[in-house]
Order: structure tokens, then C-alpha cells, then sequence
């Protein structure tokens, strides 16, 4: 006997109209948990320069609530995660098209920047943002979640990759993980929320280290052991004396997000991420 | 750390009083110009054609702000990361570039043509986009309009808030303040 599955229909209007929204308030209203990965910075910091950077970037965070103006110029380009609840069927259009008509109708509506251009080496602005770089997973159930994290390029451009050895081990994972922060220093505009993703294959541990970064920031991973690994990496970068803005000081990042999946035998797959003082990011469940 | 108020066009004399670390606040006329603009502007100096404006004493914001939304005199506009624009620096501080505004690092080559040249580099709060555009009084596309975000604007600002990283004596803040506060928690 085949078993009766019930799908759910989700209109593609409503996705656009969820995207379109989220595009908006990502850029515009910084998060409840970024904002008081903000305050306790504040409250950390000792020094004198570090501290006034960081008042600057609170008093920003208000004003740009206050006047619905994006955070940051740099808007960034549109990262989108999507959970698909395998009962769903998304109707009334085709899913991709939905989501960038979200990300067209959010940045032209809500005069976010266009950042985008067609094509890598051609480089023409596409002139509306699109399109965004779309990354789905297949989940049982039947809602859709979506969460978009708008990512500027000053943090962007300095993604790492290692492929190291066992041999190598957690010891090179570490230094390799806080010389990613040192070298971006004040470029990265930190305080930084540093992704880090270990494991799985080459474009896998990139993938987790982007997607370290849509965790609240602060939040400890579940997993004791790595939760110790996020809290020990975030010591000793905030070691380096970077502090807010590279102006010097002890707040060089807000917190370590690290994420992990199993890997082959012969390599230890590590990329690191940074979210820049602007971690914006904004989820729906439809 | 002193307090100064800079009103461009800046001279040598202005220029020399800056010390890295020291806090300052522009008023008046500055111009951004980011990497499409760089391009066009070394293109047209290496031609010996005129630039968008007279470079002497001026200050270039590197910025590409949001669009304008009804109603402000401009968008989101914080400062971008300035060593994309390094390699087109010393040739437009010879020409009399006063000082820059933007985030992040510059490479060796701009710093030593800063001494030479007398500038100073200036750091605006990278990520205080919406802050810093209601310091912005007027904006006025005045060149290369076509580059959108990237067009060249003369800016009217008050009490412009930056920090002076690197002055014409050597003087780096971000390596002084990494290694004041390195292993300090």
C-alpha cells in the first residue's frame, strides 16, 4: 500500500512578497541578538577609541531604525537560505524567480544599494541586486523556511580555505582560524562574527562557515566540544588587539560560530567567513 | 589625542598638525570617488586631461552610497574599504590630494608617498553608514554619472567625524593601537 503524503501549497507571490521584506528590514533594523552582542561589547571594551567606535556603530543601529535607512552602504548581495519541507509544492510560479523578484522588489522599493553585476569579468550592474546566491535543503515537513543574510564585500572578500592534514590537527586549525581574523584586521570592519565551518569536502566547509553566520549572534553550538572550541578561538582573537574599527582594543569580534559535518579520512576541510559590524540577517517561516 | 576642525581645501601647514590617533571634524567640501572613478581619473591625468575637479588640497571620501530615498539629501553612506583604491593613490597625492577618508589598511606605497607628499589618511566608522549620511548637508553628482553609486559627488558635510591613521611623519594608528591592546585581556 503506497501511504497517503499530504502536500502543502505555498504560492510563489507569497514567497516574493516574504523576501521583499526581509531584504528591507535585514538592512534597515539590525537583530535583537546583534544588538545586544553590541551592548555587551560595549560594556567589554576598555579602550578609549574602541569604545567610541563602537558608540558610533550603536548610535548608527538607532538612527538607521529611526530613519529606515540601510545600516550600511553596502547592502550587500543577497544570501539566501532556504529549508524546504519536502511535503511542500510551491505553486503559481517558479521558486528561483520568486525569490529574486523579492530581492528586485526589496532593494529598488527599499533604496537599498545595487551591488550586483551580471556577469564576473564583464562586470555590468544588473541594476536591481539580482540574483541572489539561493541555498536550499531538502527537510521533512511541510513549511518553508527563509532566511536572508544581506553580505557585504569589505568582510566577504577575506574567505579562507585550508585543506589540512590529521597530522596538522586541531592545533593548525586553530592558528589558522585566528590568522584569517589578523589578517583581515581593520579591512573586515569588526567587530567581526567569524563563521567557521571544519569538515566535509572544499565547497561543504565554505557553505558552513557562511552558514555559521545566520545563527543568532552569541549563541553557543549545542555540542559542548565545539561550543569550548567557539569560546577559546574567540579568546585568543580577541587577543590580537585589533579591537573595534582596528582602532585597538579587546573586542575584535563578537563571537565564533563554528560549524561541523563528518569529512574523509585524509583532510581536515576548514573555511572561515566574517560577517562584518553589520550582522544582518532576517528568517520567515511560511 | 587632539581635536581638530578641517575645513578644505587643506594646506601643508593644516596637514602637518595631524598626528595619528588624533580625532577630526570635517566641514565644507569633500569629494567621493571609489575604484571606477580611480580609473578614470589616473586615466585622464596620465592623458593630461582635466579632472572632475582641481585636485589641490582637496579630500576624496571613498564611498558608494545607497540611493537617495525621497525626501533626504542622500543615502546610507559610510566608507568603503580603501586598499582596492591603493595602487591609484600616489599619483593623485602628487597632484596635491590633501588626505582620504575610508577604512581599512593602506599598503606601504601610500604611505610613504603620504610623507612625501604631505597627506593624511583619515578613518570614518566602517559600518556607520546611516549616521554618517546626516552629516552629509549636499550632494551633487559632478562627474561620471554613469557609474551610478560610483559617480563622482561633491559633498557638503558637517562635523564629519574621522580618526587620522596615518599622518605625514610615519605614524600609524592601527599599528600602534594593535600593539597597545595585543594580549591586554
Amino acid at each position: 500500500m503506497v501511504p497517503r503524503v499530504t502536500t502543502r501549497a505555498i504560492s510563489a507571490r507569497d514567497i516574493t512578497d516574504a523576501v521583499e521584506r526581509l531584504c528591507r528590514e535585514a538592512n534597515i533594523a539590525l537583530p535583537d541578538d546583534a544588538m545586544g552582542a553590541f551592548e555587551q561589547a560595549r560594556a567589554r571594551e576598555v579602550s578609549p577609541m574602541g569604545q567610541a567606535a563602537l558608540d558610533q556603530l550603536l548610535e548608527n543601529f538607532r538612527i538607521a531604525r529611526q530613519e529606515q535607512i540601510a545600516v550600511c552602504q553596502d547592502t550587500g548581495m543577497a544570501v539566501v537560505f532556504l529549508e524546504v519541507g519536502q511535503q511542500v509544492q510551491v505553486v503559481d510560479g517558479d521558486l528561483t524567480e520568486a525569490i529574486n523578484e523579492g530581492v528586485r522588489r526589496g532593494y529598488v522599493g527599499g533604496y537599498l544599494r545595487y551591488s550586483v553585476v551580471g556577469d564576473p569579468l564583464k562586470r555590468k550592474n544588473t541594476g536591481d541586486n539580482t540574483p541572489a546566491v539561493i541555498h536550499t535543503s531538502i527537510v521533512p515537513g511541510n513549511q518553508l523556511k527563509i532566511t536572508v543574510l544581506p553580505k557585504g564585500f569589505g568582510a566577504e572578500m577575506w574567505t579562507r580555505l585550508a585543506m589540512l592534514t590529521p597530522a596538522q590537527g586541531v592545533a593548525a586549525l586553530k592558528d589558522f582560524v585566528v590568522e584569517s581574523v589578523d589578517r583581515a584586521g581593520p579591512d573586515a570592519c569588526p567587530p567581526v562574527t567569524v563563521g567557521v565551518g571544519i569538515g566535509g569536502t572544499a565547497e561543504y566547509a565554505v557553505y558552513l562557515a557562511k552558514k555559521a553566520l545566520i545563527r543568532p549572534v552569541g549563541r553557543p553550538h549545542p555540542d559542548p566540544d565545539i561550543a569550548a572550541l567557539e569560546a577559546e578561538l574567540l579568546e585568543r582573537i580577541n587577543r590580537l588587539g585589533i579591537g573595534p574599527e582596528g582602532m585597538g582594543g579587546v573586542v575584535t569580534a563578537l563571537a565564533v560560530h563554528v560549524e561541523t559535518y563528518p569529512t574523509h579520512i585524509v583532510g581536515i576541510p576548514v573555511a572561515v567567513n566574517l560577517n562584518c559590524a553589520a550582522p544582518r540577517h532576517k528568517e520567515v517561516v511560511l | 589625542m587632539k581635536e581638530h576642525r578641517l575645513r578644505p581645501p587643506l594646506d601643508d601647514e593644516t596637514v602637518a598638525r595631524l598626528r595619528a590617533g588624533d580625532r577630526v571634524l570635517i566641514s565644507g567640501t569633500v569629494y567621493t570617488a571609489r575604484d571606477a572613478a580611480h580609473l578614470r581619473m589616473v586615466d585622464a591625468l596620465k592623458r593630461g586631461e582635466p579632472l572632475p575637479f582641481g585636485l589641490q588640497g582637496q579630500v576624496i571620501y571613498y564611498v558608494g552610497p545607497t540611493p537617495t530615498p525621497p525626501g533626504k539629501v542622500i543615502g546610507s553612506a559610510g566608507p568603503t574599504t580603501s586598499r582596492r583604491m591603493d595602487p591609484l593613490t600616489p599619483i593623485l597625492l602628487e597632484h596635491g590630494l590633501k588626505a582620504t577618508i575610508g577604512k581599512g589598511a593602506r599598503s606601504e606605497p601610500v604611505k610613504e608617498a603620504m610623507r612625501k607628499f604631505k597627506a593624511v589618511y583619515l578613518a570614518a566608522v566602517g559600518g556607520a553608514g546611516a549616521l554618517l549620511a546626516q552629516r552629509v548637508l549636499a550632494a551633487e553628482v559632478v562627474a561620471y554619472e554613469d557609474l551610478g553609486p560610483e559617480a563622482v559627488r561633491r559633498l557638503t558635510v558637517e562635523d564629519f567625524p574621522a580618526l587620522v591613521i596615518n599622518d605625514i611623519y610615519g605614524g600609524d594608528l592601527y599599528e600602534a593601537g594593535k600593539a597597545q591592546y595585543r594580549n591586554a585581556l
